[in-house]
């Protein structure tokens, strides 16, 4: 006796749903959900894949689609079942990952992802269930209602002129050249629910042989939505459904493709390690030392002055001296010519906050940073400027010194290092403040931040000493000077 | 509920309290086998009923039914595959 009934790879009893009818699905009566539902069962159970397979339920009337399938399941964020099934299909690389999406999933919110992770040939099954109408949320227009169709917001049925045409998902991933499988089946009746299952067993065959994207659009019923009997959602979808959205397989390419076999990721310490340059053998750690008070520094300019790089120079001397410290840039969306900041805060034990609101010291590279941040600099801070902005009113209480920057960074024929020339600067200033970050943690800043450029480090290292060189002969900062680096 | 004695003949088995009464295997069967309850079930949905006579063992029923626990379709296997059926008595006993 051979006996048709429930496939294994869908409970027994639906106990996640639970209630008082475990089991009866959560659908209505003469939902498309359920056949498909079984369908997907009966070809997990025949291609033997139900250990390897993930369903991803979407956001929609099949959001609990893991009541029902005896498998991996994972419930996703509104058309985001590309984005978790990608996730999923290439970190478990033996997985069979299946995304069961509806109109409101798949084409609307989550068209993008639909269309990035077929145009990525992810190795995914997507099951697209177009009923033309939301379901979950009570009967509204969908990317899929058809032209005249009455939903509940197209009360006069659906107006290209408003609302567009229907979205026909199969034709659009159909101009992309990565999918291995596209189909579109209808459940109108028994013989066409048959093609269906040829056609999800033809997908699933291809994700168990690891070839690549398939996606199966079914045309399905939902009785409730359209307020049709069982024999009048047939003959929608035959009559009007079938029109619209053709039934056809629209690609096969299974036997052409190979499995696909991607390189190894390889995030092991040791390589990410290699691949920005860190040196674990160098002890980093900081050590407290309550009796240094913090100390605030932002560095501001335009972008391209090397704002960021000397803040990043600064931070990394002050590493080396085993300082707590943060580095914290600030900066328009465009890489040269914006305006650029960045705060850097040196302190003796835990950083709170990596932002600076009052900084002790202010290093300015244009008029606009020096205008801007003056006025926040502490009282009894320090402002240092190139002294190409010119005239400029400092604050009460504060120290302004105008730095002929670009003067010591010619002179080292490096006209662009004005950053290095000010950090110099600095450097010779903190020595005769409170001599806390010494003249090889700059150097080392220095090798740091040029890691990737070795040429630059020695003359980078000499514009550094010819800032130094100018600002002591032109500071003289040795008198009850609180300010420090 | 078969009719005849001689030949073995296919049939459905419908579990009452999980048909939702769309009716989809009604219409969908050619041997017009089904037919809807005068009664309901458990749940409050009238439910369909296999008349008894005409099964042909299509399976149509169960394909077209949205809910997976509700219709089964018993088929005797035909003459010549007889044999290799005692092979497989759990399918029976269920």
């Amino acid at each position: 006796m051979k006996v048709l009934k429930k496939p294994k790879s869908i409970y027994d009893i639906f106990e996640r749903k639970g209630g008082n009818a475990p089991k009866l699905t959560h659908y209505c009566a003469g939902c498309g959900h359920g056949i498909i539902h079984k369908l997907i069962g009966e070809v997990m159970d025949e291609l033997e894949i139900q250990e390897r397979s993930v369903m991803i339920s979407p956001v929609g009337c099949a959001v609990f689609a893991y009541y029902y399938f005896n498998c991996g399941n994972v419930q996703t964020a509104h058309g985001r079942a590309p984005a978790v099934g990608t996730a999923i299909s290439r970190a478990e690389k033996n997985s069979i990952v299946m995304s069961y999406q509806g109109d409101g999933d798949l084409a609307s919110i989550g068209l993008n992802e639909t269309m990035q992770s077929a145009n990525r040939g992810e190795k995914l099954a997507v099951f697209f269930v177009n009923n033309t109408v939301y379901g979950m949320t009570g009967g509204q227009m969908a990317p899929t209602t058809l032209i005249g169709e009455k939903t509940i917001t197209s009360q006069t049925g659906r107006d290209p002129l408003y609302a567009g045409y229907p979205m026909h998902m199969c034709e659009l991933l159909d101009n992309l050249e990565a999918p291995v499988f596209i189909e579109r089946v209808s459940l109108a009746t028994p013989k066409s629910i048959r093609k269906a299952k040829i056609a999800i067993k033809k997908a699933l065959k291809i994700q168990k042989e690891g070839k690549g994207y398939t996606f199966v659009e079914f045309l399905s019923p939902c009785p409730t939505n359209l307020k049709m009997d069982a024999e009048k959602s047939k003959e929608f979808i035959i009559n009007q459904m079938e029109k619209e959205f053709p039934i056809k397989r629209f690609r096969d390419k299974s036997k052409e493709v190979e499995a696909i076999i991607r390189n190894k990721s390889d995030f092991s310490i040791e390589n990410l390690d290699k691949i920005f340059g860190i040196d674990r053998s160098s002890d980093m750690e900081p050590v407290k030392d309550p009796n240094y008070n913090i100390t605030n520094i932002k560095i501001a300019g335009f972008g391209g002055q090397g704002v960021l790089s000397a803040g990043l120079t600064l931070a990394q001397a002050a590493c080396a001296e085993k300082k707590f410290v943060s580095w914290y840039p600030a900066y328009g969306p465009e890489q040269r010519g914006g305006t650029a900041n960045c705060s850097v805060v040196i302190a003796g034990e835990t950083i709170g906050s990596p932002v600076v609101d009052r900084p002790d010291v202010l290093i300015a590279l244009n008029r606009p940073a020096l205008e801007r941040f003056a006025v926040e600099v502490k009282k009894r801070g320090t402002i240092f400027y190139d002294s190409r902005v010119g005239d400029f009113d400092c604050p009460e209480g504060v120290r302004c010194i105008s730095v002929p920057v670009y003067e010591i960074a010619n002179s080292q024929g490096v006209p662009k290092a004005i950053n290095t020339a000010m950090l110099g600067v600095l450097m010779e200033f903190g020595k005769q403040s409170n001599n806390v970050l010494s003249n090889e943690s700059f150097y080392q800043g220095i090798t740091e931040t040029f890691i990737s450029k070795p040429k630059l480090i020695d003359k980078n290292i000499e514009i550094l000493e010819a800032g130094a060189e100018w600002a002591k002969k032109n500071l003289n900062i040795k008198s009850k000077n609180k300010n420090k680096i | 509920m078969t009719k005849s004695k001689s030949k073995p003949q296919p049939y459905p088995i419908i579990y009452k309290n999980e048909c939702k009464a769309c009716e989809r295997c009604i219409i969908g069967c050619k041997q017009e086998a089904l037919k809807l309850s005068e009664d309901i079930n458990d749940h409050g949905y009238h439910y369909v009923k296999y008349t008894g006579e005409n099964c042909n063992g299509c399976g149509d029923c169960y394909y077209t039914c949205p809910e997976p626990l509700a219709i089964e379709v018993h088929i005797p296997k035909k003459k010549k595959s007889e044999k290799k059926s005692g092979k497989n008595p759990n399918l029976e006993m269920r």
